[in-house]
């Protein structure tokens, strides 16, 4: 009798146990994505994280997000890819198939997107891209992928404009990092380059682990160039702001990628003084939202909660998640091809920019109305502070041309 | 030809602390037969002391040196006593696998502590300049340092009791111990001197380059190199394999894409462990036959 009674209380407690995880289920998105918790694109990945989780508790504080009648909690499911595109295909599929995500965040940079998205498109699942910027993974047929931030050919396309105005005859060396998104960047870069009448000096890419660039600096400086555009992501364009000050290579422009963007670029002192980087969104650009935050108020949100100013990367992020969630509301269903019709015809402009997805099938995806912004460390007061110096209506400082 | 002129004597500098890293990979090899793996994440132990010391503790950079020379060694002796000690005279497997799981999780410890960001020590000092090249300070008082510290290791090693104990027991581990060498402090002791050398190397690269914890992978790599070029075991080999390899960075530069010089140093790599398996110094050893 004691018997039968247990195994009815824990029948019961099994059933409440299901009945509780299918109600969790029901009022839950699911959202899977992969962060590059270790490896060399921790910090940048885990900005956009952060971002990402910034939206996610806002949302689920404010009751979650309403589609029709109902109101979805997010969850997100994340694994750490190790900055490796082997881990992310096995990730993904796992995101998909186990944890049966119903949408999914992209990880950080092109070389993984493009591995993820071969999974996302194969299992027909929304991804939304907050860090992948070359554009060819948006020329296969996708359907479900949408790029959140300007795409690859763009990055450089500011400061030539803007060095344009300073040195129309600018001689400009090509340094950057053998990896996708660095050579989609470069492969556009000059194109505008030769067409803003610049002469290529050099043109020379490096490996992404390249810790020393004594030798290839002095090939800059062999060249004749004055202008240096280039690197790849923090470790690399780091190192060669530092060494380029400490060689005295000479050069009156310097542009960057990536790098220079996080506020630990200060630490280079000196050698970080006149440095420019295009960036995706900096909190000093004002745009003005159709939905979602203001730029002030992500800004103070972002460092309440992380104690640090957000960078792009962080802003990126919470994009991702703000559109998705537009989208759903707009849909008034979690159905992704309700949710797809949505996206494709999202056209705003919110606290990161103005957002719209090329729709036509050779395209589909390729964010087509965001724009970079320029900006320059500054010595103000002698302290290095990030000023925007391009385009007119982010500026909030005259560039300094040639570099100290 | 100035361009050249300088790209090679850059690489000459730097090459030297190539070797210095190397002389601690190949000083181990050669006393106990062990592949240190945990040697790129000693590199970047020494890369955080110097940042560590010189920043927040405010001691001046290369003041620092001593200190991150006795911190690696004792840290040397720990791990020999915890990873190495009891694999020795095992098959090669089990230290490479040993050393290979310090290494994991010395890295993980790092990323966690730390993670990926690129950390800079302000290290500043007046070099020289030749046309439009600038040879930077740092980068001379590296190369200086190294060839200070290669001259130490040698008199220890040739010149003190302890020094010969340690090349005794590289010689023949048994006979020593016939000899009354206690043969396990003094493969610690190495051990502890490898590693040491390894933390001072990447405490000089510290102050040339920013580095993240993962810095240590590719000076590893690089190291590995440089002890095939200079022969397994031989510290003087590895220092002028270091110079030589980066004598051949800074000539090939100018002509080649610098993706390529990876691949011709490891082409470099396959010849030589083919063709002179015992190193560069090896044929300096046969000409007089």
């Amino acid at each position: 009798m004691h018997m039968v009674k247990r195994m009815n209380a824990l029948l019961l407690a099994v059933a409440g146990a299901l009945t509780v995880h299918a109600a969790y289920a029901a009022d839950t998105i699911t959202i899977g994505m992969t962060v590059s918790q270790t490896g060399a694109l921790n910090v940048d990945s885990v900005s956009q994280l952060h971002g990402a989780e910034l939206w996610r508790d806002e949302v689920n504080a404010a009751g979650g997000i309403k589609a029709g009648n109902k109101r979805y909690k997010v969850r997100f499911v994340e694994y750490d890819d190790q900055s490796q595109g082997g881990r992310v295909q096995q990730l993904y599929t796992r995101l998909v198939l186990q944890d049966k995500s119903q949408f999914l965040f992209s990880p950080y940079s092109s070389g993984l997107v493009a591995t993820a998205a071969v999974i996302s498109e194969q299992y027909g699942k929304i991804m939304l891209i907050g860090g992948g910027a070359e554009g060819k993974t948006y020329e296969l047929g996708n359907k479900y992928l949408f790029q959140c931030i300007t795409p690859a050919d763009q990055y450089l396309s500011g400061a030539i404009a803007e060095l344009k105005e300073h040195n129309p005859h600018a001689k400009v060396a090509f340094v950057y990092s053998d990896d996708p998104f660095s050579k989609a960047v470069v492969a556009a870069a000059r194109d505008h380059a030769k067409a803003a009448g610049f002469t290529v000096a050099l043109d020379e890419s490096y490996p992404p682990s390249t810790t020393d660039f004594t030798a290839v600096i002095n090939k800059v400086i062999s060249s004749g160039a004055d202008t240096f555009l280039g690197g790849g992501h923090y470790s690399d364009g780091a190192t060669l702001a530092r060494q380029l000050h400490d060689q005295k290579a000479g050069m009156k422009w310097v542009s960057l990628l990536v790098a220079p963007d996080s506020e630990k670029f200060k630490t280079l002192g000196a050698a970080a003084n006149g440095i420019t980087v295009p960036s995706q969104w900096e909190p000093q650009v004002k745009y003005k939202a159709d939905f979602g935050p203001t730029v002030e108020q992500f800004t103070a949100e972002y460092t309440l909660k992380f104690k640090d100013l957000p960078d792009y990367h962080a802003a990126s992020g919470y994009a991702t998640g703000l559109l998705l969630q537009h989208a759903i509301e707009k849909a008034g269903s979690i159905d992704p091809e309700k949710v797809t019709a949505e996206l494709n015809k999202v056209d705003a402009t919110i606290f990161a920019g103005r957002e719209k997805f090329a729709t036509d099938p050779g395209h589909h995806g390729l964010q087509i109305a965001h724009q970079m912004v320029l900006a320059q460390w500054q010595t103000k007061g002698g302290k290095l502070e990030k000023e925007m110096v391009w385009p007119d209506v982010a500026r909030t400082a005259s560039v300094v041309y040639p570099l100290p | 030809m100035l361009g050249l002129l300088a790209s090679v004597l850059d690489g000459v500098l730097i090459g030297a602390v190539y070797g210095l890293a190397a002389m601690g990979i190949t000083l181990i090899w050669g006393v106990m037969d062990v592949v240190n793996l945990t040697h790129g994440a000693m590199i970047v132990a020494g890369m955080f002391g110097v940042y560590l010391l010189s920043g927040p503790a405010g001691i001046p950079v290369y003041a620092t040196l001593p200190i991150v020379l006795v911190g690696g060694f004792l840290i040397g002796v720990a791990l020999y006593w915890l990873s190495v000690h009891r694999v020795i005279g095992q098959p090669p497997l089990m230290s490479l696998l040993s050393t290979f799981s310090v290494n994991l999780v010395l890295i993980g410890v790092g990323t966690a502590v730390w993670g990926t960001d690129l950390f800079n020590v302000p290290a500043s000092l007046p070099g020289f300049s030749m046309g439009r090249y600038t040879f930077p300070g740092t980068h001379i008082m590296a190369a200086v340092l190294t060839v200070v510290i290669a001259g130490v290791l040698y008199l220890f090693l040739y010149r003190t009791r302890i020094g010969k104990a340690v090349r005794a027991v590289s010689g023949n581990r048994e006979a020593a111990e016939l000899v009354g060498i206690p043969t396990s402090r003094v493969l610690a002791l190495a051990f502890g001197i490898g590693v040491s050398l390894a933390c001072v190397a990447g405490m000089l690269i510290a102050t040339m380059f920013p580095f993240t914890v993962l810095s240590g992978d590719a000076y590893q790599l690089k190291s590995f190199v440089v002890t095939v070029l200079g022969g397994l075991g031989n510290p003087t080999g590895a220092l002028v394999a270091g110079v030589a390899l980066g004598l051949l960075e800074g000539l090939t530069t100018p002509f080649v894409p610098v993706s390529w010089i990876l691949v011709i140093e490891f082409v470099l790599f396959v010849v030589v462990l083919i063709a002179v398996p015992g190193g560069l110094m090896q044929l300096r050893r046969r000409r007089p036959d």
